[in-house]
């Protein structure tokens, strides 16, 4: 059977695919699901318990009747529309970071696989990053860069990139020896023509399972930036920025923190689970399992 | 071997500049200005320009490195603008802290995790691998912070079992003795040692499991061998190398957890010194822990390294 | 044979760990008091810094020559007697009996004048007091003499001055660290001795009851009367996490948070054996400072255009929320201090955006946006910025939010660059109400242009006010005085004050004698524990 059916075949594969769908449904609709702006404060509702059926004062002035599912938080927005809006942001570090770090990694691993040169030294540099804890790193390039979105996927990509940068790189090392690389320089094929055409697709699997770990660790990252004061601006509505605010009152309302994690957990798990369906179906040394 | 040792330890140097460079560059590039810090709210302009002077920010940012990087070399690391104390009187105060952690939560893992994982492949697709697949996978789903504070929650705050924060010291002045060092770290061991135990265990039923196919072992049991004596033996010992190797990658992500842990927990270690110190610009205190982590990792990486010597008696270097 | 080996190892080495276990058994226990402050305690010398914590810390060890009640009124402390010459120029003060510094030796009219001397040197008041003296004579051991140059009305002001910087008075060997270098050796002659060898910043400090401390027989009243100690031992556990503090006190693992998170105030209120406390006073204000140096706020009619737009109640209900912390105070001087004045010129601290976007098309505003500058990482002040941006947009200002942590905040005000260059036109921030509560240590008053407070606004006439105002010798004429000063301080539009609260510790039920003071400091004399 195609490598697509086997895919859809696997348990993992299908629970990552479904539950990542309803994210990325539930995160376009947003608008449409109850919800009011994420960032609105209305100093009436500060710590509205959940499940209220109330009104939210609107910036312009006027009031809509809202119901707070999820409660409403220290500043008085709506917990409920933070959490779904969340799912857009939260979703978009995780590719977002996924796609730099394999995207940087991958570009790197070639360079150092196909010329010597680089390598040494570009391995070297590598060897270093990966000897600085990653969460220290990501919380030095934050404050180094300030906290925006782009800022915050930087800060988590590089830390990932040491390791996609070696995969691809042995990859491209035996690969390189293949008759058929051999072959195509014999025909004197441009070197970016063979990299691209001849030992890219071979590194799309591993890669492409890298990537989901690399996503899955984002988000988790993301949070802890986010907790430990040092992510995004607490305005902006992420899992992990619900959950630190939160975290101030949590034996009081421990649904704020908890409803946030509800969605975090498992769209990582998720996330993982899929890497893990695809790692094994895509990688022959665990077929025979 | 000795010509192993010593290639091994001249690699290690140029690495250790790279994390030297890399974060002192970072540092110096990133806005906020520590002397503005320690002025404080009722300040002028010119105190803040005598107190950067004063902290030898003014110099330009090669003589800085320069004089930063002689100093290290020598056993200085500096002194903290922040908490006016030596980096490594710092460093020196609070890494007992965090080895207690770190190394508890090692120990706590390994020792359930092997076994585990060990009869988890031993009865594939029984009860217990099941179960502990969905645990793996759930165990790095969740953020330590969500767990610690579930933890604190049940066990301390409604159950009161174990105490809600805190840190007792082993040795020096105000030891009150082993009880209370482990009584007060137990929560914390958990709270960490769930996503190793994921880790480990995964990594133990995929190796074990993959030596149980192998033909030495119908030979064992053939032999008359206890099922034990099998699993134990000739199973686990071929697993070990990748055991280790999986030890030594979960210690690099355990500092991550180990800041978040002695965050909640307030445990005076080094991961939250460095955490405060980000926030107050202390480049030197910054610059010191995290030269000091890289060290530790590239340690114990030759470690597992060197452990494989014993694990596996067919590896020579 | 290798297993027995292995088994003895393992009971020795179980022997050896349970040694610290089987310690003698200690003394009965001491009463120790357990306090989560409201920062970390890193710089020890209060001289070189104005940091309350530090401040604090000096509270514990240090004495005063004189003292501030709770009511605001300067008393005797450290001094036994003191006198005035008829023509006002010569002070003379005699120490009480008995005071000793913590390493065994007397407190002497030199340690005393040292200590004066390195106050002088970096703190503003004590500056224009040093101005006045042209010589400091130490009489006898428990004698000295301030001599002036003229009449001066705030020597006692001066010398009871109850928040940063406090003189504090120090070994006279110690003293003599200049001011611009950090004191090496805490002793002082106050009722608590600092524990160095405990002290683990980040962590934990640990003040012992000092034995030989001879307090004084008034009761005690604010930073005043008699400091008798009833504890053995306070401890100050240094805990961020405001959940954990929660859990903490909720466990009875510490007895007192200092300043408890607003958020928590409710919750607090209603677990078993805590209290909600409140002892601030006056409490602090809230404050939103301009730059004067480029546009638009160079500009006083759109500065006063600002302060129109501002609307002191959603400031509060935001940032502090629970009934009763906050009120209204349009005064720059807080409401409850004695320069405090209902005089503020056209400021009313109630939002008018209809009359701020005329006034704002009147001063001819053409929509240079305004950089406001937002702490990210300082829960105390976080929403203050949100609140303004949305009253100033509504009087038609452009609004340009920077959000960076506290670090960068206070990098980026101290530059004197155009705001669009790395500069900045607004910041926000709290003062406790004993720092503000004079002219004189008002820093937003401080209008020396370049050598200004950050705002860097160049007014001269407040400097002759302050001058005049250091002379004055009747309180009548000090109110006066201040009163103009407020008046100009509104008209030239220095800052906007954004409202006042006050700031409430949790307590358990067990702690009593705590004392009410408007420096915001948590006083560990008096304070029983049962």
């Amino acid at each position: 059977m195609s490598t697509w059916q086997r895919l859809w075949d696997n348990s993992a594969v299908k629970f990552g695919v479904i539950v990542l769908g309803l994210l990325i449904v539930l995160a376009a609709v947003a608008p449409w699901l109850g919800t009011v702006d994420p960032a609105a404060m209305d100093s009436a509702n500060i710590n509205t318990a959940l499940g209220t059926h109330g009104s939210f004062a609107l910036l312009d002035g006027s009031s809509i009747a809202h119901t707070f599912w999820f409660g409403a938080d220290s500043f008085g927005r709506d917990i409920y529309s933070r959490v779904i809006y969340g799912t857009r942001v939260s979703l978009l570090i995780g590719i977002t970071t996924a796609v730099v770090a394999i995207g940087i990694g991958a570009v790197l691993g070639m360079l150092a696989g196909y010329f010597r040169l680089v390598d040494g030294l570009l391995m070297r540099f590598m060897d270093g990053l990966m000897a600085i804890p990653a969460i220290l790193l990501a919380i030095a390039l934050v404050a180094a860069l300030g906290a925006q979105l782009w800022t915050v996927v930087v800060a988590i990509a590089v830390p990932e990139i040491p390791r996609v940068t070696r995969l691809v790189r042995s990859l491209v090392l035996t690969l390189r020896e293949e008759p058929f690389v051999e072959a195509a320089k014999a025909l004197a094929t441009p070197t970016p023509v063979i990299l691209l055409r001849h030992i890219l697709p071979n590194a799309l699997a591993p890669l492409i399972v890298q990537g989901t770990f690399v996503a899955a660790s984002a988000v988790l990252t993301e949070a802890v930036l986010s907790f430990l004061g040092l992510g995004l601006p607490a305005d902006v509505p992420t899992w992990g920025n619900i959950m630190a605010e939160g975290r101030v009152q949590f034996s009081q309302y421990p649904s704020n923190v908890l409803f946030p994690a509800l969605f975090l957990v498992p769209t990582v798990l998720a996330i993982n689970l899929l890497g893990d369906g695809l790692r094994d179906v895509l990688d022959p040394k665990f077929a025979k399992r | 071997m000795l010509r192993f040792l010593l290639r091994r330890l001249l690699a290690v140097l140029p690495v250790l500049l790279v994390v030297a460079v890399v974060v002192f560059l970072i540092l110096r590039l990133t806005p906020g200005d520590p002397a503005a810090v320690i002025a404080g709210n009722n300040s002028t302009n010119e105190d803040i320009d005598r107190i950067r002077e004063q902290l030898g920010l003014t110099k330009p940012l090669l003589a800085q490195f320069g004089i930063w990087l002689g100093n290290v070399l020598r056993g200085d690391l500096g002194y903290s603008y922040y908490l006016s104390k030596p980096v490594t009187a710092l460093i020196a105060q609070r890494i007992e802290p965090t080895l207690s952690l770190a190394l508890g939560t090692i120990i706590l893992a390994v020792g359930l995790a092997v076994p585990l994982g060990t009869l988890a492949a031993w009865r594939m697709g029984g009860w217990l691998d099941r179960l502990l697949s969905a645990f793996s996978v759930a165990g790095f789903s969740i953020p330590v912070f969500v767990t610690a504070y579930v933890l604190i929650y049940v066990f301390a705050i409604q159950l009161q079992w174990l105490p809600v924060q805190g840190y007792q010291t082993l040795f020096g002045a105000g030891s009150r003795g082993l009880a209370a060092w482990a009584y007060h770290l137990v929560l914390p061991w958990i709270t960490l040692a769930m996503i190793y135990v994921a880790l480990i265990a995964r990594v133990t039923r995929a190796a074990v499991s993959e030596a149980l196919t192998e033909d030495f072992i119908r030979t064992a049991r053939a032999k008359g061998l206890t099922e034990g004596a099998v699993l134990l033996r000739h199973a686990l010992a071929n697993a070990a190398v990748p055991i280790a190797t999986v030890v030594g990658i979960g210690v690099a992500l355990l500092i991550g957890g180990v800041v978040v842990t002695e965050t909640v927990y307030a445990i005076p270690g080094l991961g939250s010194l460095t955490v405060d110190a980000v926030l107050n610009r202390d480049f030197p205190v910054i610059q010191g822990v995290v030269l000091l982590f890289s060290v530790a990792y590239v340690f114990i990486n030759l470690l597992v390294d060197l452990s494989y010597l014993v694990l596996d008696p067919r590896i020579r270097y | 044979m290798k297993r027995r080996s292995s088994l003895v190892a393992a009971a020795l080495l179980t022997a050896c760990l349970s040694l610290p276990l089987l310690a003698p058994a200690q003394t009965p226990p001491a009463k120790v008091l357990r306090m989560v402050p409201h920062a970390n305690l890193t710089v020890l010398d209060p001289i070189w810094t104005t940091a309350y914590i530090t401040r604090n810390h000096a509270y514990m060890v240090y004495d005063t020559l004189f003292a501030t009640d709770s009511k605001g009124k300067v008393q005797p402390q450290m001094v036994d007697k003191w006198s005035i010459s008829k023509d006002g120029k010569v002070w003379t003060f005699t120490l009480r009996d008995g005071l000793e510094f913590h390493d065994g030796k007397q407190v002497t009219s030199e340690d005393v004048i040292a200590s004066l001397k390195r106050w002088a040197s970096r703190d503003t008041m004590g500056g224009i007091l040093a101005k006045f003296i042209t010589q400091y004579e130490a009489v006898d051991a428990k004698t000295f003499r301030l001599v002036l140059n003229e009449p001066c009305g705030i020597v006692l002001d001066a010398l009871g001055k109850p928040s940063s910087n406090v003189p504090f008075i120090m070994p006279a060997r110690i003293a003599a660290t200049p001011g611009t270098e950090q004191i090496k050796e805490v002793i002082g002659s106050g009722p608590f001795i600092f524990k160095a060898d405990e002290f683990k910043p980040g962590d934990k400090a640990v003040y012992v009851k000092n034995t030989k401390y001879k307090p004084r027989s008034e009761k005690p009243d604010g930073m005043a009367g008699g400091h008798v100690v009833n504890v053995d031992r306070v401890e100050w556990l240094f805990i961020r996490d405001p959940q954990t503090q929660f859990n903490a006190i909720k466990a009875g693992e510490v007895d007192m948070i200092e300043q408890a998170a607003f958020e928590q105030v409710s919750s607090l209120k209603v677990t078993e054996g805590v209290q909600i406390v409140d002892l601030s006073g006056a409490g602090l204000q809230f404050f939103m400072r301009f730059n004067h140096l480029y546009p638009p706020f160079d500009n006083v009619k759109i500065r006063q255009a600002a302060m129109v737009a501002l609307g002191q109640e959603a400031f509060l209900k935001t940032q502090v929320g629970v009934p009763g912390l906050y009120r209204y105070c349009k005064s720059i001087f807080p409401c409850g201090t004695p320069y405090a004045s209902d005089n503020s010129s056209y400021f009313t601290g109630m939002a008018n955006p209809q009359k701020a976007a005329q006034m704002l098309k009147e001063a001819g505003y053409n929509g240079t946006p305004v950089v406001m500058l937002r702490p990210t990482d300082l829960a105390s002040i976080a929403k203050l910025p949100l609140v303004a941006k949305q009253q100033l947009e509504a009087a038609g200002f452009k609004v340009d939010l920077q959000q960076m942590d506290w670090a960068s905040v206070v990098a980026r005000r101290a530059k004197k660059d155009a705001p669009d260059k790395g500069g900045w036109n607004l910041f926000f921030s709290a003062w406790a109400s004993a720092d503000i509560a004079s002219p004189l240590t008002m820093a937003m008053l401080n209008a020396q242009g370049d050598k200004g407070w950050f705002g860097w606004q160049n007014e001269p006439r407040f400097e002759e006010l302050k001058a005049k105002f250091a002379r004055a010798s009747s309180d009548g004429e000090k109110k006066k005085l201040a009163e103009q000063m407020q008046i100009l301080a509104m008209d030239t539009a220095t800052h906007a004050p954004l409202g006042q609260y006050n700031q409430p510790s949790a307590v358990r039920k067990n702690i009593t004698g705590l004392l009410e003071n408007g420096g915001l400091v948590p006083l560990m004399w008096n304070v029983r524990k049962d």
